[in-house]
């Protein structure tokens, strides 16, 4: 009994600790698309616009730049949130370790500008203050939240692209991927076609064909037009490998071709929602802090 | 003769493998690569003191004592090297965040005193500066973190059963680690005083926000 008094205590003691521990962390959210909007500040229309211009952004230039806004990063200072994010994300390339992060807690009224070790030379600390100072606080203070998030961003970029990067991968490696890939995309084809077509006729399988070709294009390449190319000759293809066996020609393979488009479509959605990533970039650290 | 000797060469490095020698060169190399990264930026916080001092000269020249303080300290800092080598040595390492340590203080006190100065605040040069130094010690924190889950994992491997008898057999013993510096002061409740107008710059901003 008496040594069951203090461990009892004790007990109680960790217990009631317990839950403060585990909700003292905030929550890193999933990395689903450009802009991660937890609190509502921008409008639909505002935040469709950051997204096309982060993601024209990157399409063109590679470096990855992603904007999340968050209700608060209590207990931890902004810093250390902000690493734990980007740590989980891997904003930017592998290589290049371009990416970066603007950040901003409503309730906290902070910001920050969270740097990939790649982009440290161009968007230095001192650049990532001013951007701060100069652009996004003046216009935060008068409540202009999403105005200073754009004009934030726009030198974010502009300051990005004066700093000389790899081109952006995802064309080369997909071009030269899809040609590496090219003999044995057509030994599947042969031997795929012949087997579905046994299974499911000419036409469906044809069908199947041409869409289980574009989407292993798409799988390599990630890139839409030529997946749906790849998936319309896979099917003409597996047609006229069919032809020997005869059948009627009708307009339904045809349709089918448009069908084939559309599977690579899907693709595409699930891409772009689900499938939306970090490229493996590590930060280190740099960029600034800001209050309001 | 020489079939039996390559048996026995190939069952060593098998039984290496299966010890996990290969996982400790892994993870030995993962814990020097975080202690250079860890000195890189301590090293760039020693190398924008100078001019800051000298900024801070400018518009303060009497708070001389503040000044020498941070000096000295970066001098001592900068005199202690702890090479990856060397890094087994918790007596080095020790000295090494001392040194450290005594710099991240003086600095302090020279950011409280310069709250007295608001035309050095307002200098857009010493803003400058001051931005840096702020970036500066924010990696060395996310650098000092990561040294520390890197010795973690190391000595959590070097410790656990099979691959203990290997680390002995090898000498590989566990790493010392980084300790926080300011135990102390973490524990102790913190003080609000709303008399005393200079410390922390955080006091200020809410009560300036809404008006600038």
């Amino acid at each position: 009994m008496h040594i069951a008094g203090p461990c009892l205590a004790a007990f109680v003691a960790l217990a009631a600790a317990t839950p403060v521990a585990a909700q003292s962390l905030q929550q890193v959210p999933p990395l689903a698309a450009w802009v991660t909007d937890l609190t509502g500040t921008l409008q639909s229309a505002e935040r469709a616009a950051l997204e096309d211009k982060l993601q024209a952004f990157e399409a063109r230039k590679g470096a990855q730049i992603a904007v999340l806004i968050v209700p608060t990063t209590q207990p931890e200072a902004i810093e250390q949130y902000s690493i734990r994010v980007v740590d989980a994300w891997k904003l930017g390339r592998e290589k290049p370790d371009d990416g970066a992060l603007l950040l901003v807690a409503m309730q906290d009224r902070t910001l920050r500008i969270e740097v990939g070790r790649g982009l440290e030379g161009a968007l230095t600390d001192l650049v990532a203050n001013r951007i701060i100072d100069e652009t996004i606080t003046p216009r935060f203070r008068e409540g202009d939240f999403s105005g200073g998030i754009d004009a934030g961003v726009d030198r974010m970029i502009q300051v990005i692209d004066g700093e000389p990067l790899p081109e952006p991968e995802q064309h080369w490696d997909g071009a030269q991927g899809l040609a590496s890939l090219l003999p044995i995309l057509f030994m599947v084809v042969l031997v795929g076609s012949a087997i579905l077509r046994a299974l499911f006729g000419r036409a469906l399988g044809s069908l199947a064909t041409g869409g289980v070709a574009g989407g292993l294009a798409w799988w390599v390449t990630q890139l839409l037009g030529v997946s749906i190319g790849v998936g319309l000759v896979g099917l003409v293809l597996s047609l006229a490998l069919g032809f020997g066996g005869g059948g009627r020609w009708s307009s339904g393979p045809r349709h089918g071709g448009w069908t084939t488009g559309g599977w690579g479509g899907g693709g595409f959605r699930g891409s772009g929602g689900g499938g939306f990533s970090g490229g493996g970039g590590s930060f280190g650290g740099g960029g600034a802090s800001g209050r309001w | 003769m020489r079939l039996i000797l390559a048996g026995l060469i190939a069952a060593a490095s098998v039984a290496l493998t299966g010890c996990g020698y290969n996982t400790i060169q892994t993870q030995d190399e993962a814990v020097k690569a975080a202690w250079s990264e860890v000195v890189n930026q301590y090293q760039r916080r020693a190398d924008l003191i100078p001019n800051l001092v000298n900024t801070v000269k400018g518009f303060a020249a009497q708070e001389q004592a503040v000044l020498i303080g941070v000096t000295e300290a970066r001098a001592r800092a900068t005199s202690i090297q702890v090479t990856p080598e060397t890094l087994n040595d918790p007596q080095a390492l020790q000295n090494f965040q001392a040194a450290q340590g005594e710099l991240t203080n003086a600095l302090k006190s020279l950011l409280v005193v310069v709250e007295r100065y608001p035309e050095l605040k307002s200098d857009q040069n010493f803003r400058d500066l001051q931005a840096q130094l702020e970036g500066t010690e924010n990696r060395i924190a996310v650098a000092r973190n990561r040294y520390i889950e890197a010795v973690q994992t190391f000595n959590g491997t070097v410790r656990r059963f099979p691959v203990n008898l290997t680390a002995m057999v090898f000498g590989y013993d566990v790493k010392p680690n980084f300790t926080v510096e300011n135990e102390a002061e973490i524990s102790r409740p913190p003080t609000v005083d709303f008399n005393t107008a200079p410390p922390a710059a955080p006091a200020e901003a809410p009560a300036a926000a809404p008006t600038n």
